[in-house]
């Protein structure tokens, strides 16, 4: 134990440390290279340290699962098999399923989200206790999927009827004399995953609130009150003033939420690990890794994963290009 | 979805304006309407977090047998036991010193790496410069899952698996891509003039990141900081895969508790008590430090 307090010291110290005796050695070093050189190799130096880290840990590997994905599922001695992986993944019904199932994920979760978030947004900017109204909304994601999973359990819990209801969920609508609902186990419509998305939206509305919220403050109140002063109504000035000018907030909020639903994962693990029909890509991925133990197929459906987002990625960059062409 | 703002019932035509007069009764109708939106959505977002609360301070006979509300109903059965079992349960304690153990380097490499790429990235001219940040940005979306298999693989070969080492390193990795497009971001809304001005008094590189981008960059640190220690601190993922299938002493306060829900079967009482006693460090960073969250967030990613 106490070796490791001292590792944990050296590297919460040292490694600053040796970052910045890297950056004072290369700068030395750079001005012994012919001025006409040192523009070109400093960034180079600096970016040095991120980009070897990024290669390691998220460059390689991923070229590494789109060789994989076109090779048979064997561990130790893989043979290419062309793309009987993908042809596997876009027959086989539990995978077009979890496809499915992640279009929803995106469409609802990204709704949801996006929308209770700017709606909260406009309407705590209004009231005195703001701070307070905001830190409930966005303390969901301070909590680890492990102990959201623990929580909504005991929200979804159900128990047969006749007997006393002990989940809230089913206890509230017992009241008017409706239900109880197995929640987590009704493949019927959706059910199971819509109960699954519910919770990521408890989850993430609180930090689309937040960005939304400072973009709002960012507004120009003059802007507003000119308005006010023209007899606009607040409906009228929340969709012809502070909704456009949200625009690119949205924007940049919108894509982190739909790259966040891609790549849901830890909630459904945890409460239902896919069955009652809520399987999704990422955890069908981890089934076939680790429970059925096909590396080529687990990276076939990575790399379709990969290529659900490159969509949201080409949108990023226009959207970056976009900022910095003002900048 | 509810889309209601609050708002005077009939919007005026805008050329005509408005006398406060005709519109005080109205506003008061809304106000009201406003109140009741935003205390109902508090509440609704507090209930399930509350009944947990609740139900972690009731005795286990009673959990299995009625909903939390009905405990402030009288007779008050309420109880540390829970807590109790919890905390004395093997190696909870070891599990929280792991936590910080792998939490705190976890933060501190990669906002230290990150910081002086989104230097270069925001004041040093270079050939490719855009489409190799865009490359840095677009790496956010690899879902972390598809990296698991080719890296454990060589850090086995190194010997590095079920040590701490490996996920630090790992989390550094994982967690560049957002750093440096955070930094990049709030760097890059700096005015240039200081640069300038900088560069002019004879300041190089070094000088300016220090004396110039750095304090600047505080409230970006801070946030930055921690949504990665939160991030980190609730992995379970990440530390299953590195630590956990070599040495599973070394695993953090996620993994026990994940074990304490898939494994206790008969004990899913303690359940809240644990629940709560993992969120107690991500809990007390967000009330101390939101506001830096907020600001420093806010600071680069939004402005106009």
């Amino acid at each position: 134990m106490g070796s490791n307090i001292v590792t944990a010291l050296m590297v919460v110290v040292g490694v600053p440390a040796v970052l910045i005796l890297y950056i004072w050695l290369t700068e030395w070093i750079v001005t012994l290279v012919p001025s006409k050189w040192q523009k070109r190799v400093r960034p180079w130096l600096w970016l040095g340290p991120a980009l070897a880290f990024l290669g390691f840990f998220l460059v390689y590997p991923t070229i590494g699962t789109i060789i994989r994905s076109f090779q048979s599922r064997s561990p130790l001695r893989p043979e290419w098999v062309g793309l009987d992986n993908y042809k596997w993944f876009f027959t086989n019904e539990a995978a077009l399923r979890a496809l499915l199932n992640n279009a929803l994920w995106l469409v609802m979760l990204t709704f949801f989200t996006v929308g209770l978030g700017l709606v909260i947004a406009v309407l705590v900017d209004r009231v005195r206790y703001e701070p307070v109204a905001k830190s409930v909304i966005f303390l969901p994601l301070a909590i680890s999927m492990v102990a959201a999973g623990v929580i909504w359990k005991f929200m979804y819990d159900f128990r047969p009827p006749g007997q006393p209801q002990t989940g809230t969920l089913n206890a509230a609508i017992g009241t008017v004399g409706l239900g109880p609902v197995a929640w987590l186990q009704s493949p019927t419509f959706g059910v199971s995953t819509f109960a699954l998305i519910a919770i990521m939206i408890w989850m993430w509305t609180g930090f689309a609130m937040v960005i939304i919220s400072a973009a709002v403050k960012g507004i120009d109140p003059e802007l507003l009150e000119a308005a006010r002063l023209d007899g606009a109504g607040e409906w009228q000035i929340f969709r012809k003033v502070t909704f456009p000018l949200l625009g690119p907030t949205l924007a940049v909020v919108s894509t982190t939420m739909v790259i966040t639903s891609l790549k849901t994962f830890d909630i459904v693990y945890t409460l239902t690990n896919g069955n009652y029909d809520t399987e999704v890509i990422a955890n069908l991925m981890i089934k076939q890794m680790f429970t059925f133990g096909d590396f080529g197929r687990a990276s076939a459906v990575a790399v379709v994963l990969l290529l659900a987002i490159i969509p949201v990625m080409a949108f990023n960059i226009r959207q970056f290009r976009a900022q910095e062409s003002v900048r | 979805m509810t889309t209601t703002v609050p708002s005077q019932p009939l919007p005026r035509p805008l050329d005509v304006p408005a006398t406060p007069r005709v519109n005080r009764r109205p506003r008061r109708v809304g106000r009201i309407v406003l109140h009741l939106v935003v205390v109902g959505l508090m509440v609704l977002w507090a209930i399930p977090t509350v009944g947990l609360l609740v139900s972690s301070f009731r005795p286990s006979s009673e959990l299995s047998s009625s909903g939390w509300w009905t405990a402030f109903a009288p007779p008050y059965h309420f109880t540390m036991e829970n807590y109790a079992q919890v905390v004395n349960q093997q190696g909870i304690g070891q599990a929280f010193l792991n936590s910080l153990f792998i939490a705190i380097p976890s933060t501190i490499i990669p906002i230290a790496v990150a910081a002086f790429a989104a230097y270069a990235f925001s004041w040093m001219e270079f050939r490719g410069r855009d489409v190799l940040f865009v490359v840095v940005v677009g790496l956010l979306v690899v879902p972390l899952q598809t990296t698991l298999i080719p890296i454990l693989r060589i850090f086995a070969d190194w010997g590095l698996t079920g040590q701490f080492l490996a996920v630090w390193l790992a989390h550094t990795g994982y967690g560049l891509p957002f750093a440096v497009y955070l930094l990049r971001n709030f760097m890059g809304a700096l005015p240039k003039s200081l640069f300038e001005s900088a560069a002019i008094d004879g300041a190089n590189h070094v000088t300016a990141f220090f004396r110039v981008a750095m304090p600047l960059c505080v409230p970006a640190f801070a946030a930055l900081a921690i949504f990665q220690f939160l991030f980190v601190w609730n992995d379970l993922l990440v530390a299953l895969i590195y630590i956990g299938l070599a040495n599973p002493d070394n695993l953090p306060l996620t993994a026990t508790m994940a074990n304490l829900v898939n494994s206790l079967g008969g004990g899913w009482y303690l359940l809240g008590a644990a629940a709560f006693v993992s969120m107690l460090v991500p809990l007390i960073i967000f009330f101390t430090l939101q506001r830096y969250f907020v600001r420093g967030i806010v600071g680069g990613a939004v402005k106009g």
